[in-house]
């Protein structure tokens, strides 16, 4: 084994102009995060309504909303990159497609409505089972003391299923975050490929990737925790949720 | 509006399927049969009363759940040629193919996802029958594997199948290495004609019908596994 450490390269200058590969990489961070955050935000809302509407009593919506996960679901996350990357300016109108080519921040914001969309149909799935996962009683009461559908799910439903689904929500919010460096196919530079740049340029491969990986453990151990407390906190007395986080997926 | 030309698909089809989905199915069927062995062996591992094996398995499938898929990817394919060496004995970095670097990336980085799996599928089992195996006088690996294992499987298939299709989207990840999977096969054709277009669009449904249809197969074969208790 002859691979030459060097552990000082992070306090090198790097040729991207960044300062040094510590700022390259840090830089990277924050574009990770920028990304996941507002993914999340997004998947959290489309995921909460197309969630809700899934289970409406009436056939033909919950139907279009199941197309809505499936089409999501089924398709890689990087053909789904592609799609709205390369194949979406062409497919609307020659000015939109224009402005969404000439965004100057155009891998950011395809990364962004991505993310949201994919994760929304993740989001979805638990947002129904958590509605799913009520005794029954609880919308009859709803509509039995008069309130309407909307706002039996409004006051009653979404409350609790929310609080329910803490658990695969924290895991789903991990996922955004790793999912988030598929980006670095349509050219953000997110933590990985800061981290794949750092080695094209300094050839120190393994130090690179380990300090990506450090830094994702690092995000995942505060993420993990800042859930459990909020978990914590809004649990719903008397309801036994689980703790543990759903085998499968991502 | 653009003039869309499918003839591209027409041209290239025999290519797409016969260089790229064949390297993407077989490293999805590897990666699976690997996976599963080496993740039944670390969910052992994980329930085991020996603290350092629970320890060890614990750390690694906790280390790879918590990076992505692409950083996993970049590592092995640097580090694989170094383990290599190191396992030979030889001096110099050895030179892997693309498919033995990517399969024991992927098998790997599932390993730790059938594991949990396969967790869950082990604690199923009512603790009455481990002890019921010891009182027959079976030592642990004649429980596990007459007993446990085959119960532990039976309820999981659902999942660990559904698992597997996540697996063949992932292996679109080898992208990024720029391996002809069937992704990868597509954007050179792609660039080459350039024709992005249509040639991801058709990517995007042929994924789609196979992933759907597969998630379709998963849920009649539950209900015909599902054990009724």
């Amino acid at each position: 084994m002859n691979y030459h450490w060097n552990w000082r390269i992070f306090w090198d200058p790097s040729p991207d102009g960044m300062g040094t590969y510590m700022d390259t990489l840090w830089s990277g961070l924050q574009w990770t995060l920028a990304t996941a955050l507002t993914a999340w935000v997004m998947a959290l809302v489309l995921g909460a309504i197309i969630g809700t509407i899934r289970t409406m009593p009436s056939r033909w919506a919950a139907r279009l909303a199941n197309g809505y996960v499936e089409l999501f679901r089924n398709i890689p996350l990087l053909v789904q990159m592609f799609l709205w990357y390369f194949v979406m300016p062409e497919l609307v109108p020659k000015e939109a497609g224009m402005w969404l080519k000439t965004l100057p921040n155009a891998s950011f914001v395809t990364a962004v409505i991505c993310l949201g969309f994919f994760t929304s149909s993740r989001v979805a799935v638990q947002v129904s089972a958590g509605i799913n996962s009520l005794p029954r009683g609880q919308k009859m009461a709803g509509t039995a003391l008069g309130l309407t559908l909307p706002q039996t799910y409004r006051y009653v439903l979404l409350p609790m299923a929310f609080r329910i689904i803490m658990p695969p929500l924290t895991s789903e919010f991990l996922n955004i975050i790793k999912n988030s460096s598929v980006a670095l196919t349509i050219g953000l530079m997110e933590l990985t490929a800061r981290a794949r740049s750092m080695q094209e340029f300094s050839f120190q491969v393994f130090e690179a990737f380990t300090a990506a990986t450090l830094i994702y453990i690092a995000v995942n151990i505060i993420v993990v925790n800042l859930m459990r407390l909020l978990e914590k906190k809004i649990a719903i007395p008397g309801f036994i949720t689980s703790g543990t986080t759903s085998a499968g997926g991502h | 509006m653009i003039n869309f030309d499918f003839n591209v698909i027409e041209r290239s089809w025999v290519y797409l399927f016969q260089t790229g989905m064949a390297f993407t199915l077989q490293l999805t069927a590897y990666a699976m049969i690997g996976g599963i062995l080496i993740g039944t062996v670390l969910a052992m591992m994980r329930l085991s009363s020996i603290k350092a094996f629970s320890i060890a398995a614990t750390s690694y499938v906790n280390l790879i759940r918590s990076m992505p898929l692409v950083l996993v990817i970049f590592w092995f394919y640097f580090l694989v040629p170094y383990i290599g060496a190191w396992i030979i004995g030889a001096h110099e970095p050895i030179k892997v193919g693309a498919f033995s670097s990517s399969l024991i990336t992927f098998i790997l980085f599932e390993a730790a996802y059938y594991c949990e799996i396969m967790r869950a599928g082990i604690q199923s089992i009512p603790r009455g029958q481990v002890w019921a195996g010891y009182a027959l006088g079976m030592n642990y690996f004649q429980t596990m594997g007459n007993i446990v294992l085959p119960q532990a499987f039976r309820n999981m298939i659902p999942v660990l199948l559904t698992q597997t299709i996540v697996l063949f989207q992932d292996v679109s990840l080898v992208y990024v290495l720029s391996i002809t999977d069937f992704v990868g096969a597509a954007s050179k054709i792609a660039q080459r004609d350039g024709r992005l277009i249509e040639m991801y669009l058709f990517v995007a449904v042929v994924y789609f019908v196979m992933c759907f249809g597969l998630s379709l197969l998963v849920k009649q074969l539950q209900k015909k596994v599902a054990i009724i208790r």
